[in-house]
């Protein structure tokens, strides 16, 4: 097979649109070539997960890339930093990754980016439209981009995202093409009771579950009665992405690309069959937890970001309340989020309440959680699938309610009437 | 050496050239570098994997693809820079994250690790192995 380019590709390997162009399209002729692609496409944004700091390495890349010069040509969004700009100083981030961290931010934004710094880019100015060619990187914000609102992307590696966005091209492969879009297998709610399906973990079990048995395939839901909200699609796509690597997800009657199961499927029989009952959403659910007894030292929310609709959530339940001096209670989420909760006076009763908040950034991408802090509470399955691991943090999963119950109670108090547990 | 020498050579495609012949790291478990691999140490960190603890750094490891999250790529940059990474590292099919690594760290640092893709069949065949030689058109030969 072979690779065609335009003239429009050539003269970035030319050198015609300066060395950042000529370095970027070169990364991405080389990748398209490694995956057999036959031509290139054009995209009109991107979402740049090459921010997230891992290392030296990672700022070097950016400053190389700012240092030659180059100009992001389609709007591009950037995804968390390693550090909370002006809030580090108030937790246990490092000072040596702090500047680091920062520098890279500063090569991101010399490049044009838009400082949104977070991983949920589609609920900001920045989201895209249905049927757009994008480049986006961060797991659970391709499975947002692709599935709830149907625009189209691969998924990225970080420091691909930013070579597309110098060039404003991309391999034409995978979930840019409509052939690859049609439904895998079929994951079929059979009698899971509607009171479980207005559950606000819900969605997140069941984001957890299909990525657990979809891995990277496609998969297709039937059976959801209870429109999901966006914020309920967000935490299901961010436990898809989680726990397994979905791109795409359909569910029937609700997604654009699956106003039937069969419209999915695009014509196709699935390949597999799984039936979920709510057994199977129980196990999963528990699964999540992997803390014992009823200590906790932080309840943490807002992975992916928390919206302005969860603050509006939130605020009542809080309302009048006090956390316990025993338990810590963070809310991860954007600048933009946080500068619209405070007009919305949805703060002030959450500052009272004890809650603190971090933005820019996450517990898993910047350092900051002191080594007092063992055992978290989220109602995130992303939080919950990656702190054992890379926080070495024991892990209790429930709800928004039971989240801030808890905090008032110093103790973990979970209300699991509808589930049955 | 001279039971396995009869093992032919199998006609793996180097996506990034690397030749080198050294220990094999062997595994059918999918790896995410980002929480799996110590780009400092080179150890595999992913306590849930079969070569956890084991050390990858200038060794030839075999996987069917890497996992998960997009940041593998990274980590799989840094690891090079701290020169922690594998030699080369074979994997079934193409693997876009760890391809996508050894290309910039050639643009960038003029070293890199090498990226060999193999079919199923040749895959399959690499069980078990202790010691492998690649050769930079990317010729897979099991020597022990």
């Amino acid at each position: 097979m072979t690779l065609h380019l335009t003239d429009k590709d050539r003269a970035f390997l030319d050198g015609e649109h300066g060395p950042a162009g000529r370095f970027a399209m070169s990364i991405l002729v080389r990748m398209a070539e490694a995956q057999d692609a036959e031509a290139m496409l054009d995209i009109e944004g991107a979402h740049i997960d090459s921010t997230v700091y891992q290392g030296e390495a990672t700022m070097e890349f950016a400053e190389h890339l700012a240092g030659l010069g180059g100009k992001v040509i389609v709007p591009s969004s950037v995804n968390v930093s390693g550090v909370d700009q002006e809030g580090w100083k108030d937790w246990a981030v490092p000072e040596d990754w702090a500047m680091k961290a920062y520098r890279q931010m500063q090569a991101y934004q010399s490049m044009g980016c838009t400082p949104t710094w977070t991983c949920a880019p589609y609920q900001t100015a920045m989201r895209p439209r249905f049927g757009q060619q994008i480049a986006w990187g961060e797991s659970n914000a391709i499975a947002f981009a692709n599935s709830v609102i149907g625009a189209r992307t691969e998924r990225y590696p970080d420091l691909m995202d930013i070579c597309a966005a110098i060039t404003g091209r991309v391999p034409a492969l995978g979930l840019h093409l409509d052939e690859n879009r049609r439904g895998d297998l079929l994951l079929r709610l059979v009698d899971v009771p509607l009171e479980v399906q207005r559950d606000d973990t819900f969605c997140t079990v069941l984001g957890y579950l299909m990525g657990k048995i979809a891995q990277e395939q496609i998969p297709v839901i039937e059976g959801v009665e209870v429109p999901p909200s966006e914020d309920d699609l967000k935490m299901l796509g961010a436990g898809g992405a989680s726990a397994g690597a979905v791109a795409l997800f359909h569910i029937a009657n609700v997604t654009p690309e699956a106003p039937t199961v069969a419209a999915a499927f695009g014509g196709r029989q699935p390949t597999e069959r799984h039936d979920i009952d709510l057994a199977t959403l129980r196990a999963a659910r528990g699964e999540l937890t992997t803390g014992r007894g009823d200590a906790v030292d932080m309840v943490v929310i807002g992975s992916p970001h928390f919206s302005l609709a969860e603050f509006e959530r939130l605020a009542p339940l809080v309302a009048d309340e006090r956390k316990s001096d025993r338990v810590e209670f963070l809310i991860t989420t954007s600048r933009m989020m946080r500068a619209l909760a405070e007009q919305a006076g949805l703060l002030e009763p959450l500052r009272a309440f004890g809650a603190r908040i971090t933005v820019d950034t996450c517990i898993l991408t910047t350092p900051m959680l002191p080594d007092t802090i063992n055992t978290i509470m989220t109602n995130s399955a992303k939080y919950a699938y990656y702190s054992p691991g890379l926080l070495n943090a024991r892990v209790i999963f429930g709800g928004l309610a039971d989240c801030v119950r808890t905090a008032v109670a110093g103790r973990v108090e979970r209300d699991e009437t509808v589930w049955g547990t | 050496m001279t039971a396995m020498s009869s093992t032919p050579p199998l006609p793996g495609r180097a996506l990034v050239q690397g030749a080198a012949q050294a220990e094999a790291l062997v595994s059918g478990e999918p790896l995410s570098f980002w929480g799996g691999y110590d780009q400092l140490t080179g150890e595999i960190i992913d306590r849930r994997h079969p070569l956890s603890g084991e050390n990858a750094a200038g060794k030839i490891l075999v996987l069917p693809a890497s996992r998960g999250s997009s940041t593998t790529a990274a980590v799989l940059l840094e690891a090079i820079r701290q020169n922690k990474a594998p030699a080369v590292i074979i994997t079934m099919g193409t693997d876009r994250f760890l391809t996508l690594a050894a290309i910039v760290a050639e643009e960038m640092y003029d070293r890199t690790v090498g990226i060999v893709s193999i079919d199923a069949d040749g895959f399959a065949s690499l069980a078990g192995a202790r010691e492998i030689r690649v050769d930079s058109t990317g010729i897979v030969t099991r020597v022990a």
